[in-house]
């Protein structure tokens, strides 16, 4: 410290500040899962990563088994995506962006209040059994209980590679993402596939309301998340994984690193707004984001 | 609790608020309008310190038959501790007869209602918080920030932080750091701890957590290198569990974590898991259920399926006991107003005499029920907080345990900082401080 830099401490935010990004990205796959499909900025995922940890843990304290919790939360989730498909976007279909939008606006509040009038409103800890005691490499402390988020990250992006790339269902996935008219135009049951995305969608957020929920505890706070997805989604494109990956990683890093060495000049506090900051950067420059397709449109 | 058992007390208080709203049942009735949120991200702790409020009052009501015979009454206006719902619900409950005085449990609002309220002549009550220059009731004759107000947290903090270093002396070149909500309430210490860093010669450094505090790495990053003595955690809500839980990713020892009075619920350690335990806070009444009140509202009320907690199991919380002693405070008020204006359902401003003149000694808090809960309390005209003390306490991974006696603020050296923000005040919107007797 006093000879000069801190490298060792530099390499500590960064990586927290990665590994903080990767949880950020697990919010921010449910969003892409969805605009991927439907072309739909679903801002009700943020509210269902707090139904389904909410769920998850008010069964876990009923007494039910772990493994019993999880696929009774898996269901319901997979339920909750179901209806919102039928009872929401299928009357909505061919209405404007915009309306859509104010439905899953409107759907966030719906879904905020079911969870809090089902399961109460009481603030619930959540052990998953990682112990978050850090680790030292080289003087360098990192989370014990980030890494394992990062690695519960992987394992889904690897998977939804697979799904999207090698099953039947994926494949429909992506000619609705590509072009949903000629889908249609091929026979693709469009609503099917949306059905099927949204209970995807509320698999993932099961994954995010799980690690999130252990880190902050299951309370309404974990429906605020969204906000933390919004800049990795500007950064990464809408509509790509690799992209909500990569921009939780630049968001998160940024954020940390900008707090801890130029916070100080404008009186702390600010990776709330600096993520924002970057993230209307990249809108100017690529407003696509980095992995976001581009859009080419017949006027 | 079920469903349906939910269904029926909705149906339940909209029933009372019916009955509240019955013009002909206001004759010797005395209304409690209650800015509460139950919803949103703050229900936890609303939940707990309304259901406490509402159990002591319908205790009143049940067992006394009211306060001399004047019968409580209430309704519930929900603000997700919002403070444009704050102001909408207090324009319309205001309307109603015999109000007593406003409990909104938030700053904001309580800052949204300063001359609303000053100006309709109704006390508003803001518990253990409130801006720190209400505490002057010579400008702010309507506001009571009772039992503790920010700067005389702040004090006790670093009082006990003293006596547990073997002296405040022993504070010179101790390093102490502040971890502040991104918020006004967050920041409202940030000058006292500045005057008390300079008085005892400590090393302060203050770190903001923007709201809501769901991620602190940063800020934790930073206390690690800084290697403080302490930390002083001024939290609320989500922040508070993870603050604990980074504390413990930094290998920082979270005894020396000292948690604020809004810091220091079961909801904050709960959810930390066993990184909380050793976790010290801040209280102005103990958690439990061993107190006399406590147990009469349990046999009273939750006995009988009366209660207002859905979860029996927060029956004694640190948010439940806030919210009975409370009640007790607003009760006593009461009680204190009729001996002057007559044993009848009384205005906002003869209410507002009644906590101006509160005066709880220990005997007629034993009497209350209220012994080892509740402090001793002196509220003048001069005086809107009550020369209240705090005590410190422990989590142990269940429950919370008493870690030292109680501690009283540096009132002499924190009176001059609230008489010039009330002058500033009062400058700033022409007002003439009144002259107090006392």
């Amino acid at each position: 410290m006093d000879g000069g830099f801190d490298w060792s401490f530099f390499v500590e935010v960064l990586t927290g500040g990665l590994l903080s990004g990767v949880m950020y990205s697990l919010v921010a796959i449910g969003f892409v899962l969805i605009y991927k499909t439907s072309g739909v900025l679903n801002f009700a995922q943020g509210s269902m990563v707090l139904f389904a940890a909410l769920t998850f843990v008010s069964l876990l304290e009923k007494g039910m088994p772990f493994a019993v919790a999880l696929a009774l939360t898996l269901i319901a989730m997979i339920l909750l995506g179901l209806a919102i498909e039928r009872a929401v976007l299928r009357p909505l279909v061919n209405k404007a962006p915009i309306t859509l939008f104010m439905a899953t606006l409107g759907l966030a509040y719906v879904i905020e209040g079911s969870a809090q009038l089902i399961w109460g409103t009481q603030v619930h800890g959540l052990d998953l059994g990682i112990e978050d005691v850090p680790l030292e490499f080289s003087g360098v402390l990192v989370s014990t209980f980030d890494l394992f988020a990062a690695g519960v990250a992987a394992v889904m992006v690897i998977a939804l590679t697979l799904f999207f790339r090698y099953t039947r269902v994926g494949l429909a996935f992506r000619a609705v993402a590509d072009d949903q008219f000629a889908a249609l135009a091929v026979g693709l049951r469009l609503p099917h596939i949306w059905a099927t995305v949204w209970a995807a969608a509320g698999i993932v957020a099961l994954v995010a309301g799980l690690l999130w929920g252990a880190r902050l505890g299951v309370q309404f706070s974990l429906s605020l998340i969204v906000l933390k997805a919004l800049p990795v989604l500007v950064l990464g494109g809408f509509d790509s994984i690799a992209g909500a990956i990569v921009g939780g990683l630049i968001i998160g890093a940024t954020e940390k690193l900008g707090e801890v060495y130029i916070g100080d000049y404008f009186g702390g506090g600010i990776e709330s707004w600096l993520a924002y900051a970057v993230a209307l950067v990249f809108l100017l420059i690529k407003p696509s984001g980095l992995f976001g397709q581009k859009l080419v449109e017949r006027v | 609790m079920s469903f349906t058992s939910k269904l029926r007390s909705f149906a339940l208080a909209t029933a009372l608020a019916l009955s509240v709203a019955t013009p002909a049942a206001w004759a010797d009735e005395q209304y409690f309008p209650l800015q509460s949120y139950r919803v949103g991200p703050y229900a936890a702790g609303g939940t707990g310190f309304f259901g406490g409020f509402i159990d002591y009052l319908n205790l009143v009501n049940i067992r006394d038959g009211g306060v001399n015979g004047v019968k409580l009454t209430w309704d519930e206006c929900e603000t997700q501790y919002e403070v444009e719902r704050g102001v909408e619900c207090y324009e319309r409950q205001k309307t109603a007869k015999n109000v007593a005085a406003f409990n909104p449990l938030s700053l904001g609002i309580q800052i949204a209602l300063l001359e609303r309220a000053t100006a309709d002549k109704i006390p508003v009550i803001t518990i253990d918080h409130g801006m720190t220059a209400t505490s002057d009731g010579r400008v702010f004759p309507y506001f009571f920030p009772l039992l503790m107000n920010p700067p005389s947290e702040t004090s006790a903090i670093i009082n006990y932080i003293g006596q547990r270093e073997g002296g405040l002396d022993k504070l010179k070149g101790k390093k102490v750091v502040v971890l502040y909500h991104g918020s006004p309430y967050g920041k409202e210490t940030i000058p006292i701890y500045e005057l008390l860093a300079e008085k005892y010669g400590f090393e302060l450094q203050q770190i903001e957590v923007p709201h809501p505090g769901s991620d602190q790495q940063s800020q934790w990053l930073t206390i690690r290198r800084l290697k403080p003595d302490y930390v002083v955690l001024r939290g609320w809500g989500v922040m508070n569990p993870v603050a604990i839980k980074s504390a413990q990713k930094v290998g920082f020892p979270v005894d020396h974590l000292i948690g604020n009075v809004w810091s220091n619920s079961e909801e904050d350690v709960i959810p930390a898991g066993s990184a909380a335990k050793g976790y010290i806070s801040l209280i102005t009444q103990p958690s439990g259920t061993e107190f006399p009140v406590v147990q009469e509202i349990i046999k009273t009320l939750y006995d009988k399926n009366l209660g207002n907690l859905e979860d029996k199991k927060r029956i004694g919380s640190v948010y439940h006991n806030l919210g009975i002693v409370n009640g007790i405070l607003n009760v006593e008020a009461i009680r204190t107003a009729q001996e002057k204006f007559g044993n009848r359902a009384l205005t906002g401003e003869e209410v507002q005499w009644g906590f101006e003149h509160l005066n709880l000694d220990e005997a007629k808090i034993a009497k209350l029920g209220g012994a080892g809960l509740l402090q001793q309390i002196h509220v003048t005209c001069a005086d809107h907080e009550g020369q209240g003390s705090v005590k410190f306490q422990q989590w142990d991974g269940e429950k919370w345990n008493l870690v030292s006696d109680w501690i009283k603020p540096d009132r002499e050296l924190l009176r001059p900082v609230i008489e010039a923000a009330a002058a500033k005040y009062a400058a700033e919107k022409n007002i003439t401080p009144r002259t107090c007797a006392e």
